[in-house]
C-alpha cells in the first residue's frame, strides 16, 4: 500500500548549520516525484528527513512536520525504526552488506527485523529480485557474495533489498549516478514498474531522467553558498520542463544557471 | 621508412642503464670490502663490518648509478638500497633470536619435557619439564582473556557506536592511560588489594593483572577495526528498519570480525610473555597446581626467569629455560597464525 507524504514547515540542521529551511510539499501516492537542484541545495538532506535518517548524522536535527497518511513522523512516541520500515531508502552508492551472500542481502531486512516465516523467505527473495530486474542474472549464484556483482547489479541488489521489506514509500538518492546508460535504463524501467505499488521519491542531477521517470518534479535552490536550501516550486513534471512558473527553475533547467 | 628514422635518432625515453645484476654485484663488493677493511683495521666485532658494508653499499650504489644513469636514477636507486639495508638490519636480529632459541631449545624439548613438572627435580639437576608452567600459563592467560576481551570489545563498541560527549572522552583518556601502565604497576595494584584481604598468591590474581594490561590493547585495536566499517553499511541497515543494536550485532561486527579477533589474539600474545605481575602475584611453583583460584602456580615466562635465577649456573637449568622459551615463542607464533587464518576466513568476500 502506497502512502501519501505531507510535509509542512520543515527545517533541518547539521549542528548549528541550517541546511534546508521551511519546506512544505505533498508527495502523491503511487507516483514518482523527482527532486532536482544544484549541488549542496539540500536534496539529500530533505530526502533523509522523510524516513528519519537525518538524525543518524551526528548533530542532525529537524523542525516541522512530516505526515505519512496523517501520522506525524516526528510526533511524540514515534519509533524511528518503525518509520524506516515503512519508508525505505536506496543510496547513491551501492552498499550491499559485504559479509552476506546475494540471498542474505535481500533477506537481511526481514531476517534482522525478525518478522518473517522461514518458508516464505526464499519466495520473498525471488519476488524482490524479480522486482528489481536482477533475478535472471543472479539466480544461479544466490550464495555468492553480493559484492562480487557489477556496480549496476549491486545497485539493483540494493533496490531488491529495500523492496523486500515491502515499504510504503521508497526514497532514492541519485540511484543511477554511478551507472552506465544500460543499467540506468533498467533502473528507470524498474521505477516505472515500482510506482504501481510504492510512492517513489527520486533525487537526480539528470534532467532527462527526471523528465522521463517522474510525474511531479520539485526544484530546490539556495540563495548563496552557506545559506539554507529552499523549495522553489513543485509541479507536474511536464509543466516544470515546459512552462515553469519561476524564472530560476527555467534558468536551471535550460542550463543558464549561475 | 619510419623505423629507419627512429633508429637514427637517439631515443629521449631510453637512457643508459645498469644491468639487472648490478645491485647484487655492488652488494657483494661492499661486503667483501667491509670484511677487508675491518680485518685490516683489526676490528673484531661482526656488527662493525656489517655497518661498514651497509654504508659502502648505499654510497657505492649512488656513485655508480650517478656515473652511468644520471642523478635522478641514482637517487631512486639509493632509496631502494636504503630500504633494503634497513630491512636487513631489522631482520638479522630477529632471525638470530629465533635461531638461537630454536637451536638451544630443541636440546631438551620432547614429550617428556612437555608432560612433566619440576616436582621431583632440583633446579640444578637435569630432567623435569614444564607441564605445570604450561597449565599455569594457559589458565592465567585464558582467564585474563575471558575478562579482558568482552570488556574491551564492548568498550570499543560503546566508544565507536554510541560514545558522544564527556563520558566517551573520559573513557578514551583512561584507555590511553591504561595503555601506558607498566606491567609491574598493574601487579602491584592487585597485590595491594590482596594484602588488604590478607590473601596468599594464586593464579587468578595474576589473571586480573594481565587483564588490566590486555584491556586497553583490545579496546584500541577493536576501535580501529570498527572505525574501518563504512558508515554506508550502518545507514543501509538502519534504513531497512533494523534497530541499532541488531545493526551493530549483525552488520558492523561481522564485517570487522576478522580484525577484531586478530587484535585479541595479538593482545593475548602480548600478555603471554609477561613475567613481572606473575612473579608478584602467582609466585611460581615447581609442582602441578591446576586450580587457578588457590595456591601458587607456575607460568612459562616465570619458569624461564626462575630457571636462570635459581639454578646457580647449572647447564641443565639453562637448557630447560631455552626449551621453555621455544615453547612460549611457538605458542605466540601459533596464536598469530590462528589470527591470520581467522582474518582471512572472516574477511568480507569479494570474489564471484
Ligand atoms: N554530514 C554533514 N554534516 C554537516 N553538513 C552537511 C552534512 N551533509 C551535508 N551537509 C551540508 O548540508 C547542505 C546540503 O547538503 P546535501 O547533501 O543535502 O546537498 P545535495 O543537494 O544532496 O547535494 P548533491 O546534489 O551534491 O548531492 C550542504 O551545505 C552541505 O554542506
Ligand atoms: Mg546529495
Amino acid at each position: 500500500m502506497a502512502k501519501r507524504i505531507d510535509v509542512s514547515g520543515l527545517t533541518a540542521y547539521y549542528g548549528s548549520h541550517k541546511a534546508i529551511e521551511d519546506i512544505s510539499m505533498t508527495v502523491e501516492p503511487r507516483s514518482v516525484t523527482a527532486f532536482i537542484g544544484p549541488s549542496g541545495c539540500g536534496k539529500s538532506t530533505f530526502l533523509r528527513t522523510l524516513n528519519r535518517m537525518h538524525e543518524v548524522t551526528s548533530g542532525g536535527r529537524v523542525e516541522g512536520k512530516v505526515l505519512l497518511d496523517d501520522e506525524d513522523l516526528y510526533g511524540q512516541g514515534i519509533d524511528p525504526v518503525s518509520v524506516r520500515r515503512e519508508v525505505g531508502m536506496v543510496f547513491q552508492r551501492p552498499n550491499p552488506f559485504p559479509t552476506m551472500s546475494i540471498f542474505d542481502n535481500v533477506a537481511a531486512g526481514l531476517r534482522l527485523n525478525g518478522s518473517y516465516k522461514k518458508s516464505e523467505l526464499s519466495e520473498v527473495v525471488e519476488k524482490s529480485l524479480k522486482g528489481a530486474n536482477l533475478w535472471n542474472e543472479v539466480k544461479d549464484r544466490l550464495n555468492k557474495p553480493g559484492s562480487g556483482l557489477s556496480g549496476g547489479q549491486q545497485q539493483r541488489l540494493c533496490i531488491a533489498r529495500a523492496i523486500a521489506v515491502e515499504p510504503k514509500v521508497l526514497l532514492m538518492d541519485e540511484p543511477c549516478s554511478a551507472l552506465d546508460p544500460i543499467s540506468t535504463l533498467a533502473i528507470e524501467d524498474l521505477i516505472g514498474e515500482l510506482k504501481e505499488r510504492f510512492t517513489i521519491v527520486i533525487v537526480t542531477h539528470n534532467m532527462q531522467q527526471a523528465a522521463r521517470v517522474s510525474d511531479r518534479t520539485a526544484f530546490f535552490n539556495l540563495a548563496a553558498v552557506g545559506q539554507p536550501g529552499k523549495l522553489i516550486e513543485i509541479d507536474e513534471t511536464e509543466r516544470i520542463f515546459s512552462n515553469p512558473s519561476v524564472q530560476a527553475t527555467e534558468d536551471y533547467i535550460s542550463g543558464r544557471f549561475g | 621508412m619510419s623505423t629507419a628514422i627512429t633508429e637514427k635518432r637517439p631515443s629521449t625515453l631510453r637512457g643508459a642503464s645498469l644491468p639487472k645484476w648490478s645491485p647484487y654485484a655492488i652488494a657483494a663488493g661492499s661486503v667483501a670490502l667491509g670484511l677487508g677493511i675491518s680485518a685490516a683495521a683489526g676490528l673484531d666485532s661482526s656488527i662493525q663490518w656489517v655497518l661498514i658494508a651497509g654504508l659502502l653499499f648505499v654510497l657505492g650504489t649512488y656513485a655508480i648509478a650517478a656515473r652511468v644513469e644520471g642523478r635522478r636514477q641514482a637517487k631512486d636507486r639509493v632509496a631502494t638500497a636504503l630500504v633494503w639495508v634497513a630491512f636487513l638490519l631489522a631482520v638479522v636480529p630477529l632471525v638470530s633470536l629465533v635461531w638461537s632459541t630454536v637451536s638451544r631449545g630443541v636440546k631438551v624439548l620432547d614429550i617428556y619435557f612437555l608432560t612433566h613438572s619440576m616436582g621431583l627435580v632440583a633446579d640444578s639437576e637435569p630432567g623435569g619439564g614444564i607441564y605445570h608452567a604450561i597449565i599455569g600459563s594457559l589458565e592465567q592467560v585464558g582467564l585474563a582473556t575471558l575478562i579482558a576481551a568482552p570488556i574491551g570489545v564492548l568498550t570499543a563498541i560503546y566508544l565507536v557506536e554510541y560514545g558522544r560527549g564527556k563520558l566517551a572522552k573520559a573513557v578514551t583518556f583512561f584507555v590511553d592511560v591504561m595503555t601506558g601502565i607498566p606491567s609491574i604497576v598493574a601487579g602491584l595494584f592487585i597485590l595491594s588489594i590482596m594484602l588488604m584481604f590478607d590473601m596468599q598468591p594464586f593464579g587468578f590474581a595474576g589473571s586480573l593483572a594481565l587483564a588490566i594490561l590486555m584491556m586497553p590493547v583490545v579496546v584500541r585495536s577493536t576501535e580501529e577495526m570498527l572505525k574501518l566499517v563504512p558508515n554506508e553499511l550502518r545507514e543501509a541497515s538502519l534504513a531497512l528498519g533494523i534497530p541499532k543494536w541488531r545493526t551493530i550485532l549483525k552488520v558492523v561486527i561481522p564485517t570487522s570480525l576478522g580484525g577484531i579477533t586478530t587484535g585479541i589474539m595479538l593482545a593475548i600474545a602480548r600478555i603471554a610473555g609477561e613475567t613481572a605481575p606473575v612473579l608478584l602475584l602467582v609466585w611460581g611453583n615447581s609442582l602441578i597446581n591446576s586450580n587457578p583460584f588457590e595456591g601458587a602456580q607456575q607460568s612459562l615466562p616465570l619458569y624461564i626467569y626462575q630457571q636462570y635465577a635459581n639454578s646457580a649456573g647449572s647447564g641443565a637449568a639453562y637448557d630447560r629455560a631455552w626449551a621453555a622459551s621455544l615453547t612460549l615463542i611457538a605458542f605466540v607464533m601459533i596464536l598469530n597464525l590462528v589470527a591470520r587464518g581467522i582474518a582471512r576466513w572472516k574477511a568480507p568476500k569479494t570474489g564471484r
